[in-house]
């Protein structure tokens, strides 16, 4: 089976490459990258006035199998990735149970081979049903095929545990990705502690139960030497103190949600819970230092944290519904509406963001479009608009905070390894 | 011409000063009904208005009771214990129960914030805000402004000082709202772990000092404490709360000859205000409960009035 791409710009930023060139697949693999390739093919993909790139990756997705199937099937959540244009994405092990054994590994792996339309990586918890007090076993877990550990949904609160935890995950090489936030001082908020939470009567979750803990995790990481990567960053303190730990020359990398930078506290004025989500939506200045975060490399990667969840769970009161928001299918328009289109970002910078710069966090052979590799590949239209409804939604969940917005970028074609994994129809 | 067209009234802060004004003249034409020897209008008659109330109260619940009765409108009170919610339907389920009972206004107290906004965008009934969580509870702070300005002759200017729990108050923010609206100058005063933070933006001074708050009033509204259990561990006593925050005919010595003292009630004597000043002639409070009625009286007949439809097409 071969398959030609023709007169797409090709934007590789791993390979340098921003131009014209036509993309020949054969079987699973990119086989030539060449000005005019005329070779007979099976199928010929017309990409003029496209552009052609390394699949997308995404480092904080909640597939929700096992346990919450009513949210999210791996199924259906890598249907929603290809969709995005995402040929990889980082399951998040905050499952029911919880991923922490390596046997639950293989079991979820076996569900991924079955079931998912994209490549699905596996991280583990780091501490035993996510309780904070015992570690996994790392070794077995890293041999199940896990590349990273997280209590992503909690933060680690006993600091000698989370020391311990990445003084192993150090000497293993694994990647420790830190959901920040001090439950003390977060405790029961729901909105940005600020003149949000005062103005709805609603409880806080303060910055600095978010910046605290980031700043505990650096110390922790510059002291074992562990790769730490902060996901979901929100508020301006915390992308400081990323910032000076990577002058410090620490293994400090950091991720933020478009959410973070293209909405901010204002929209949940209106008690919509799509607008609830964890850390919340901060103030105007905090999306502001996240976008200029993202020009000068602070963040490295843009992650949805696609967190599903049913109809039953967002549609009650503010304060009794679910943290969360889905993102694969809306992410790389979101970021091209928000960064691109406003100059914060140009093309080339924003595809890095999630191809090869998720790729070298998570130290996988991905986000390139290098001769011979696996074709992973997107192929979207970075001017064409269209408005995010329910109904388009390919997610089992419906709740974007971005429905009934209008955004610029669509995603025509994505091959995953050399597979035709999502053709836009209409 | 009718200027206030809402289907609902969830909150000052959403109202135009001609909206609220609006509100107040048309309570000051429903005062006279409950001075009548037959008190009732026909204004409501044949319609149905719900009290919905997920907490429990009885002076809110029965002024709109009153309130609507007097309009002639037949009331049907249901309370639901917040307990028994979470094993069983959901607050738009019930709404839309209500509603299929053919009610026209549903009134509804909830301990969310935000609790009326929602059930407004999936009922076509009238949704009245009678207090949810710490975010708005418009009806009585309309009822502190009527008040207000039947004793001041006007809200213009004039210098509000609003003390005590400012951060669990409800009652607060709807009076910062409408006050700041038609003009008044607020203050508010609180020992500072009980000022909600950014509350400043919403237009007012703050003070920690009792005197300062006091000194230079026309009209003070006070609160009492609704701080949660968690929260009391980091708080003083209540005894040493009278010490510091509570308003004392001593502390009036040099306020005002004519200020006004008003409370939303229920009062805690010795706590937020004494005895002797909650039972002085400088106090309004009863006067408040009275106005009340007419104020919920004039919301009921506006909202029922209004042609707005419900256009949000939420499942």
């Amino acid at each position: 089976m071969k398959t030609i791409i023709k007169g797409g710009r090709v934007i590789d930023p791993k390979n340098n490459l921003d131009q014209c060139l036509d993309v020949l697949i054969e079987e699973d693999r990119i086989k030539e990258i060449a000005p005019q390739i005329r070779e007979q093919a099976d199928q010929v993909i017309d990409a003029s006035n496209k552009i052609v790139a390394p699949g997308l990756i995404d480092l904080h997705v909640h597939l929700r199998e096992p346990g919450r199937e009513d949210k999210e099937t791996i199924l259906s959540g890598t249907r929603a990735a290809a969709k995005g244009g995402f040929t990889t994405v980082l399951a998040m092990p905050n499952c029911e149970p919880a991923i922490d054994s390596p046997e639950k590994v293989r079991s979820l792996n076996q569900r991924i081979k079955k079931d998912a339309r994209v490549n699905v990586l596996v991280s583990s918890a780091i501490t035993l049903e996510r309780a904070g007090q015992k570690i996994t076993d790392l070794d077995s877990l890293q041999k199940e095929g896990v590349l990273a550990i997280t209590d992503d949904g909690s933060s680690v609160e006993d600091s000698k545990i989370m020391l311990n935890a990445m003084q192993r995950a150090k000497e293993l090489d694994l990647l420790v990705i830190a959901h920040c936030e001090d439950v003390f001082l977060s405790k029961k908020g729901v909105v940005n502690k600020g003149f949000t939470s005062t103005k709805l009567g609603l409880k806080g979750i303060s910055r600095e139960s978010e910046y605290s803990r980031v700043a505990r995790d650096i110390e922790l990481a510059e002291k074992s030497n562990a790769r730490l990567h902060i996901a979901h960053v929100s508020c301006r303190e915390s992308v400081e103190m990323v910032a000076k730990a990577k002058k410090r020359g620490l293994r400090v990398s950091a991720e933020t949600a478009p959410h973070y930078f293209a909405l901010d506290e204002e929209a949940a004025w209106s008690f919509d819970t799509n607008m609830k989500m964890n850390p919340p939506l901060r103030a105007k200045e905090d999306a502001e230092s996240i976008r200029q975060a993202l020009a000068e490399g602070v963040i490295d990667v843009i992650a949805s944290d696609h967190a599903p969840h049913t109809i039953n769970e967002k549609a009650i009161e503010f304060d009794r519904a679910a943290f969360g928001v889905i993102g694969l299918e809306t992410e790389l328009a979101v970021a091209i509406t928000e960064l691109v289109n406003k100059k914060i970002l140009t093309l080339f910078d924003l595809i890095k963001k999630f191809t090869v710069n998720p790729a070298s966090i998570i130290k996988i052979d991905k986000g390139a479009l290098s001769p011979a590799a696996v074709a992973d590949l997107v192929i979207f239209s970075p001017e064409k608009e269209w408005v995010v409804k329910k109904e388009n939604l390919v997610s089992k969940s419906s709740n974007s905070c971005f429905l009934g917005k209008r955004i610029k970028g669509v995603v025509e074609y994505t091959f995953c390894q050399g597979q035709m994994v999502y053709a836009r129809q209409d | 011409m009718q200027i206030f067209k809402r289907k609902d009234l969830l909150g000052l802060e959403e109202l135009s000063k001609e909206e609220i004004e609006e509100i107040l003249f048309t309570a000051e034409s429903f005062k006279e009904v409950s001075t009548r020897e037959i008190k009732k209008v026909p204004a409501l008659r044949g319609k149905t208005v719900v009290n919905l109330f997920y907490e429990p109260s009885t002076r809110t619940r029965v002024s709109f009771e009153v309130a609507a009765k007097r309009l002639s409108a037949d009331v049907i009170n249901v309370s639901i214990e917040t307990s028994s919610v979470k094993k069983g339907e959901t607050l738009i389920d019930t709404g839309k129960n209500i509603e299929a009972l053919k009610a026209d206004i549903i009134v509804i107290r909830h301990g969310s914030s935000g609790a009326p906004a929602m059930l407004a965008r999936h009922l076509k009934a009238n949704v009245v805000n009678a207090g949810d969580g710490w975010h708005e509870h418009p009806t009585q702070a309309l009822l502190d402004i009527f008040t207000l300005k039947e004793k001041k002759g006007k809200i213009k200017d004039l210098k509000v000082s609003i003390i005590g729990d400012i951060a669990h108050s409800r009652v607060a923010r709807s009076n910062i709202w409408g006050l700041t609206k038609l003009g008044a100058q607020v203050k508010v005063c609180a020992p500072k772990m009980l000022i909600p933070p950014g509350i400043e933006k919403m237009g007012v001074k703050i003070t920690n000092d009792i005197e300062n708050a006091l000194n230079d009033a026309d009209a003070v509204n006070i609160l009492r404490m609704q701080f949660e259990r968690d929260e009391k561990a980091a708080f003083p006593q209540e005894l040493e709360y009278f010490k510091t925050f509570g308003v004392t005919e001593e502390r009036l010595e040099k306020a005002k000859k004519d200020i006004i003292i008003m409370h939303p009630g229920p009062i805690n004597r010795g706590i937020e205000i004494s005895s002797a000043v909650a039972d002085g002639e400088r106090s309004v409070i009863l006067e408040q409960v009275t106005n009340g009625i007419a104020v919920r009286m004039a919301v009921l007949f506006l909202v029922s009035q209004s042609q707005e439809q419900n256009h949000e097409d939420h499942n």
